[in-house]
């Protein structure tokens, strides 16, 4: 198993869940972050006051998979989040050692 | 011996106003007509504005007897007043502490509505015990006398009558509590302006004692000096003119304009709020951290309330419902949207984006700098005194705070001060009839004072200035340094990085 944690532009979340649903991938976590990589903040100004906006709102999704479907949803995501353009965020893939489903005890593959 | 020639005074110039009309039934019918058409316009100040509560306070009284027909209060003009007194309070609270709320970090929001609510809350109490009678009774030049104190004497109950406190037509009053009421929160919101200049850092208790020192040390000797005289129905002549000039506040006297508190109100604050800044010190990480505002959308709505409020402020300083009422409304809301233009041109040019905290502070750079123009200068004045004034508070909120150095939280010099200067320079120009002002009401001629000298008023005027500035300067200097010993002006450094919601108020704003 494979835990896949992707920052993506938040506009393209929609299109990211509805792709990584299509090859089966159960559920997802979201999370709305901030951080900054190669694409610039930008400044606001108020009255005076200049700030230089560094971190950029982000939007961090979360997907455990089954080690047969890893390439798949690397590529789902790539597909629906790529504009082309500075931005595009970061996928990283880790290793999962075990998923339990609280409810019913399950554990590895089948609680996925 | 003064006191009986006060009354006869007084006396006369009410039979004479009120000429036959003695039935006081008054109730829409301007009980003082023969006087107002006499005077032609309904109320220009002969040098300055403000009632004479202390001409009242005799008048009425001791009239009564002499004169059993005293001027009755128009209804109208009650209305207006009672109506005007709750839109300086909407101007307050929301107004002023949304207005600046907005502009703070999430985690201070609180402080900033308090600080406002609060200081509104204490001031009506002290206007109402001791604030009216120092301001607008009559004592020296520099400070009223007693004769108010706990409001006593406005209403009689032995005659069973209320008093009433003078316009600025002659036979033409309101009841005396209306103008208790409507002052009072001239006071409240001048001593809340201050706040803004040491915001996200003061320490609650200190604020709180330093407006009860400020309020009383240099609110009400201001707005005696400026606002105080006698009343128009004391002059007749020259000789009585001269004799109830006088008994006016020393700014007063000198004949300085100030319509609805350029001086008292916003250079009396802004000089406050400077000071408090440099004596209280920087925010920590100024500079290094981002302390951007937090809900502009908030500003916008409090800016928004300041405006619509401030109709009261200005045409409410009228004290009438009539002709000066509406000029001063006019020209409220001309030189405001000037302003707002100008202000937000200024910075697309020079700063390359309109912004929307341009907008609300270019409409409130306005608002300020027309409250002393706004009863006595043309709309084209008016026009022009907001055009300018938007681009000099830019400027005051740039260049100069940079020059100055000290940090003015949310700008209350830079806005305030500048526009309040400005405002009152720019009054003695614009007042002259020669560029559509209403000059200087003559009252004893009962007509427009034929020759207005710009340069003579303007001397004045900035006399006016320099009197305000120096004044609160000095007052606020000793007053912050001795709250500073004895309470602290500024929370510890921990509680300060915390927030003040959560360290000194115990709750949050918001909560996600």
């Amino acid at each position: 198993m494979k835990l896949i944690t992707a920052i993506i532009k938040p506009f393209k979340l929609d299109e990211v869940r509805e792709s990584l649903s299509q090859i089966g991938v159960q559920g997802i976590t979201v999370t709305e972050v901030k951080g900054f990589g190669r694409q610039k903040g930008h400044t606001e100004l108020y009255r005076g006051a200049e700030y230089v906006v560094d971190f950029l709102p982000k939007t961090k999704i979360e997907a455990a998979v089954d080690d047969a479907i890893v390439e798949r949803a690397i590529e789902a995501i790539e597909g629906a989040a790529r504009t082309g353009k500075i931005g595009d965020g970061k996928i990283f893939v880790y290793d999962l050692q075990q998923v339990i489903r609280i409810r019913t005890g399950e554990t590895g593959n089948d609680a996925l | 011996m003064r006191k009986h020639i006060k009354s006869f005074l007084a006396a006369c110039s009410l039979l004479f106003a009120l000429g036959i009309s003695q039935t006081a039934a008054a109730d829409d019918v301007p009980v003082a007509k023969p006087a107002a058409a006499a005077s032609a316009s309904t109320s220009t100040p002969l040098t300055a504005l403000a009632s004479a509560p202390a001409a009242a306070a005799q008048a009425a009284p001791t009239t009564a007897e002499a004169a059993p027909a005293a001027p009755t209060p128009n209804k109208g003009d009650t209305a207006w007043m009672m109506v005007s007194t709750l839109l300086v309070i909407l101007m307050t609270i929301p107004g002023l502490a949304l207005f600046y709320g907005g502009l703070v970090r999430s985690k201070n929001m609180l402080s900033i509505l308090l600080q406002v609510f609060m200081i509104f809350a204490l001031i009506i109490v002290l206007w109402c015990l001791y604030g009216y009678s120092f301001a607008f009774t009559e004592g020296n030049a520099f400070i009223g006398g007693t004769d108010r104190l706990f409001l006593k004497g406005i209403w009689d109950p032995v005659k069973a009558t209320f008093a009433t406190a003078p316009t600025f037509s002659k036979g033409v009053v309101i009841p005396e509590f209306v103008y208790v009421v409507f002052q009072a929160t001239f006071a409240a919101i001048t001593c809340g302006l201050i706040v803004g200049s040491f915001a996200e850092r003061a320490k609650f208790s200190g604020v709180l004692a330093f407006v009860v020192l400020w309020f009383t040390f240099s609110y009400l000797p201001v707005a005696h000096m400026v606002w105080f005289w006698t009343g128009a129905d004391g002059i007749k002549d020259a000789a009585s003119a001269a004799t109830e000039l006088v008994k006016g506040g020393w700014l007063q006297q000198l004949g300085a304009l100030d319509f609805a508190g350029g001086t008292v109100v916003h250079i009396n604050a802004a000089v406050a709020g400077l000071v408090g800044a440099v004596v209280v010190g920087k925010r920590v990480g100024l500079g290094r951290e981002s302390m951007a505002p937090h809900s502009l959308t908030m500003t916008m709505i409090g800016a928004s309330l300041l405006w619509v409020g401030w109709f009261g402020f200005n045409a409410g300083s009228a004290l009438e419902a009539a002709d000066t009422a509406a000029l001063a409304f006019v020209n409220t809301l001309l030189a405001t949207a000037a302003a707002a233009v100008s202000w937000v041109s200024g910075e697309w040019v020079f700063k390359g984006k309109p912004s929307m905290l341009g907008g609300a502070s270019g409409a409130v750079a306005g608002l300020v700098a027309i409250t002393p123009a706004c009863g006595f200068v043309g709309p084209m004045g008016a026009l022009a005194i907001g055009l300018i004034a938007g681009v000099v508070c830019l400027w005051g909120v740039n260049g100069l705070k940079r020059i100055l150095r000290a940090d003015d939280s949310l700008d209350v010099f830079g806005v305030h001060g500048v526009g309040g200067i400005l405002g009152a320079l720019l009054t003695g120009v614009f007042a002259s009839p020669a560029l559509g002002g209403q000059g200087v009401f003559d009252y004893v001629t009962n007509k427009i004072a034929p020759d207005y000298k710009i340069f003579d008023h303007l001397l004045i005027q900035a006399t006016g200035v320099g009197v305000t500035i120096l004044w609160s300067g000095v007052v606020s200097f000793i007053a912050y340094k001795l709250v500073d010993k004895v309470i602290g002006m500024r929370v510890a450094e921990e509680e300060e990085r915390e927030g003040l919601d959560i360290s000194s108020h115990g709750e949050s704003a918001y909560h996600s």
